[in-house]
């Protein structure tokens, strides 16, 4: 009896169902790790290689927001300057967010959550993660011989005349969306043909069709942007002339082939983040997902009406005040689905019983700063309004807070959710709160000043500016400092507990998808008996083993498959 | 004859792969003699019907749809749902924004657009 | 490194993380409809900027098109056409184990797709020899006694105002237009009120109607044979490709690898195969007859 407890159901009764023998150290050496086809291994050296990302971009930013201390020369050039920001965007878009959640805790978790031994396809898993390392190179590559300076967009003309790295830069964001694509290719088969006994779409969990609908983005949007990077490209080096208009050639074309993906793009982006929400505000409200259907359903309906408004990031541009009207119309209408979510998310909390851990404050946080960001969006997708607003810092604040208050706090949510998971330790709590609160105010002492600057007429992306800017400008570099002092501690507390955390239980939050039913870390081969699913947010199923220090299920025969797999 | 696991594959005929080309020659020879007839601008839609045709012949029969699951065939023709999508708004924009264009103002500008 | 799964004991082998074979190719069909749809908007991008160029300046096209071999576009047509059926033969080959045939049939695909490969070259080179490229490099030498371009009189271009792209200077009734430099603080005060824009490079009015127009070089040729160019080129790139994954197959053949009726890896190929076919159908309609 004691015997069944101890070990997590998936791999119960056997020998080694103890975390001293998992994915981490099956396997010794660094080629074990760059030819792996293991999903989870694969996973972890995303998470090391999107992390270290984000911290290139962070470096950016910081250099960007000292600079905008003062009005003219603070620490650089005006040109240098322009580098700066490019690369801050490029650097965050394409190499951290994009990627971001879908090859980290997507490829992680996914196929543990499907009670599954890998996804459909490794080798083209092992192959995009081999595409990332060659597009960041290709990045890095180009920041060494002279950088970009045309912002992360490219906008023809300055991107095809000016005499910056250009073609090294797009050839990486190129390369890097062939990873995505394949990323979302294969999560798209996995989930059709992979789901265990007893998961029909609709007793999925709701952070696989986060990622499920990220999928049909990523394979739909990203090849469009591959084409225009592509003609790009040739525009440079071969002078093709298709945004040139002294060739006869048209440089809004080149804006309508941009934004056709990188307005999906950035669903991309917000999609798995909500995924992660609808795990995070279920299990710490210990309470099942309120409209499940709701959510699920208005995932997809985000990844498809997604594709119909790239214009209202034209609005300015010289588009025809009849597409202008039909963009800003749609533009309105995406924002429903996401309202979907947030209200059955505060409908999941109420009369819940509310646990304040780590993931759970960056739950609340993304609450808060995602309607903001959200509600701002609305603003910029009025066209009357949009046009005092386009390219001030009322857009910088507004992606901000999406992205980064929306994306990128969910994500830590996420990393902290699943951290025991995939590493088999605890880390600190304290420190962590310190952390999370530290982000908190940091983000919004950096952003919220930006709409405020922003609707007072301060253009984006520019080196100098009026003196009646300063202190909105000093307000938000403190506030990037204080952001900056968030992650250096959560890097310390997080890298401390994978040499002295407390071993993690296999269920450390009483959550009831499958992931939990192995050890952490899990072994290599993920599960030892074929698994079963029962509805996976029905936390019930589940009571507090103190022994254990964790959740155990209350009939553990409930997730096992009643049929052994088919030979 | 079954191969694959449990499911039965379906194995095209020599007779099937057989009429199928000679229906795409066929219209390969079609298209061409059409284009030779001026009919306005009827041409394009009778060539873009001639060679949708051709091409759902090839999905069909060749790439094996026929007798697919037909969620693949629901991918491949969301595909092209996109596409017209992305083909439609750009070239209602360039329609409607032509009033807009001053004449004569940017290279390859006929008089009045 | 993860162990690649057992032997079914008939050679059939299915990874570990499968649970049958069905459910193994099954996927791999999927993932492959599912690349073929990111080919079909890789490819639509150009696909858009054809759409919106023609609809904006038709007789570029109609002026362009015929500086293509018709005959050489159908040849490339029939010639795809056939590789399709013989890549359909050679999956239905590999279905039944008959390995000679397989073996024949990805031959007889692979020459195909040379062929088009050689018929590309003929006219590209022709392209190249009569100055017909892409916009950058635009320096047409037609000749009206060379059949390929006779539709073009001489007198066109006798004061040497052949289109260079940005260095050209047209010289016309209406005024002259410089744009060899962008326009500096001074020349804006020349420029004319927003309502009445400056002259711009455009050419002659093309005369009359009828075989004539033809004759006349319309403004901004140079935009087909950039489309031409870069979609032919892409699609060509594909064809590639899809040489190498012959090659590859035929090395799989070849080392027996299909002896156990384990067509996967042909029928893959052969989907990737039809829709380059797919693709050129499209660009024979679009670029060669209308």
């Amino acid at each position: 009896m004691a015997e069944e407890i101890s070990a997590p159901v998936g791999v119960a009764n056997v020998d080694h169902a103890g975390s001293d023998d998992n994915y981490l150290n099956h396997g010794k050496g660094i080629l074990s790790w760059l030819f792996t086809l293991d999903h989870k291994r694969i996973g972890v050296m995303y998470l090391v290689a999107i992390l270290s990302s984000f911290f290139l971009g962070g470096v950016f930013a910081m250099l960007l927001r000292s600079e905008l201390w003062t009005a003219g020369q603070t620490i650089m050039t005006a040109d240098t300057y322009n580098k700066m920001f490019t690369l801050h965007g490029a650097v965050m878009i394409f190499l951290f967010i994009i990627p971001g959640i879908p090859a980290t805790l997507g490829n992680f978790v996914l196929p543990l959550m499907l009670g599954a031994k890998d996804v459909a396809l490794p080798r083209l898993n092992l192959a995009s993660f081999w595409l990332w390392l060659t597009g960041a190179s290709f990045a890095v590559v180009s920041i060494i011989v002279g950088a970009v300076d045309t912002g992360w967009t490219f906008y023809t003309p300055y991107s095809t005349t000016t005499g910056t790295a250009v073609i090294s830069m797009t050839l990486g964001a190129f390369i890097l969306g062939f990873s995505s694509i394949f990323t979302g290719l294969n999560f798209i088969v996995t989930i059709h043909k992979m789901r265990p006994e007893g998961m029909t779409w609709f007793r999925m969990p709701l952070f696989l069709w986060g990622i499920y609908s990220t999928a049909i983005i990523q394979v739909l949007a990203t090849p469009v942007l591959g084409i225009t990077l592509l003609l790009l490209v040739a525009e440079r080096a071969l002078g093709v002339g298709i945004f040139d208009p002294a060739l006869g050639g048209d440089p809004v074309l080149y804006q309508h082939f941009f934004w056709f993906y990188s307005h999906p793009a950035v669903y991309i982006m917000i999609l798995p983040a909500m995924a992660i929400m609808s795990e995070l505000i279920s299990t710490f409200s210990g309470k099942h997902i309120f409209g499940y259907r709701f959510i699920a359903w208005s995932s997809i309906a985000i990844a498809l009406l997604s594709f119909l408004v790239w214009g209202h990031h034209m609005f300015t541009s010289g588009q025809s005040g009849l597409t202008n009207m039909i963009f800003s119309a749609l533009t309105f209408s995406v924002a429903i689905p996401s309202a979907v979510k947030v209200f059955n998310w505060l409908a999941t909390m109420y009369k819940g019983s509310i646990r304040l851990a780590a993931p759970m404050l960056y739950a609340l946080s993304f609450l808060f700063l995602f309607a903001i960001g959200g509600l701002t969006g609305l603003f910029l997708g009025s066209l009357s309004t949009d046009i005092h607003l386009h390219d001030t810092y009322f857009v910088v604040a507004h992606f901000h807070y999406v992205m980064f208050g929306g994306t990128v706090i969910a994500f830590l949510g996420g990393i902290h959710y699943w951290w025991p998971k995939i590493f088999g330790r605890m880390y600190s709590e304290r420190w962590a709160q310190l952390s999370a609160l530290l982000i908190f105010v940091g983000f919004n002492l950096t952003f919220f000043t930006q709409f405020v600057m922003g609707s007072h007429g301060m253009p984006r992306r520019y080196y100098n500016y009026l003196e009646q800017f300063t202190p909105y400008h000093q307000a938000s570099t403190v506030g990037s400092f204080i952001l900056a002092l968030g992650f250096l501690i959560m890097a310390g507390y997080l890298l401390h507990s994978l040499v002295r955390g407390e071993k993690a239980p296999a269920n450390p939050w009483g959550a009831a998808t499958l992931e939990w039913e192995t050890t952490s870390p899990p072994a290599y081969y993920n599960f030892k008996h074929d698994m079963r699913a029962g509805d996976p947010y029905d936390l019930d199923a589940l009571r507090f083993e103190p022994s254990l220090g964790g959740y155990v299920r209350r009939d553990p025969s409930s997730v096992l498959a009643t049929t052994e797999g088919v030979e | 004859m079954n191969e694959h696991g449990d499911s039965f594959v379906h194995i095209a005929s020599v007779k099937l792969l057989l009429v199928v080309w000679i229906a795409l020659m066929f219209g390969t020879w079609l298209t061409v003699s059409a284009s030779t007839v001026d009919l306005g601008f009827l041409n394009i839609w009778v060539g873009l019907a001639i060679a949708t045709g051709k091409a759902v012949l090839v999905a069909l029969y060749y790439m094996h749809l026929r007798w697919d699951k037909p969620f693949n065939a629901l991918v491949f023709l969301g595909a092209f749902f996109f596409l017209f999508l992305f083909i439609g708004f750009a070239m209602m924009d360039t329609a409607h924004y032509q009033p807009d264009l001053i004449p004569g103002y940017s290279p390859g500008m006929v008089g009045g657009s | 490194m993860a162990d690649h799964g057992h032997d079914r004991g008939d050679g059939l082998r299915v990874e570990h993380h499968f649970e049958n074979a069905d459910q193994q190719y099954q996927s791999a069909k999927l993932g492959m409809w599912i690349f073929l749809g990111t080919e079909i908007l890789f490819f639509g991008g150009l696909f858009v900027a054809y759409s919106v160029y023609r609809a904006n300046h038709p007789e570029v096209f109609v002026f362009g098109h015929h500086f293509l071999d018709k005959g050489l576009g159908a040849l490339n047509t029939v010639i795809l056409i056939c590789s399709s059926l013989t890549a359909a033969w050679a999956v239905r080959a590999a279905q039944l184990r008959q390995i000679g045939m397989l073996k024949l049939m990805l031959t007889l695909t692979m020459l195909c797709a040379f062929g088009f490969m050689g018929v590309k070259t003929v006219e590209y080179n022709s392209k190249w020899k009569h100055g017909l490229l892409w916009a950058g490099s635009y320096e047409p030498h037609l000749d009206h006694t060379d059949p390929a371009t006779d539709l073009i009189h001489n007198e066109d271009f006798e004061d040497g105002g052949d289109i260079e792209g940005v260095d050209a200077v047209e010289t016309d009734e209406s005024g002259t237009a410089d744009v060899e430099s962008a326009p500096t603080d001074t020349d804006r005060s020349a420029i004319d009120p927003a309502a009445v824009g400056p002259p711009g490079l455009a050419g002659p009015e093309p005369e009359a109607e009828g075989e004539e127009a033809l004759e006349i070089e319309p403004a901004n040729a140079q935009v087909y044979f950039s489309i031409y160019f870069l979609m032919t080129g892409l699609h060509g790139i594909h064809v590639l490709a899809g040489i190498g994954a012959f090659i590859w197959l035929l090395l799989c053949a070849r080392r027996g690898d299909f002896d156990t009726g384990h067509f996967t890896r042909v029928d893959m190929v052969a989907l990737y195969w039809h829709v380059v076919d797919l693709i050129w159908i499209y660009l024979f309609l679009l670029l060669y007859l209308i």
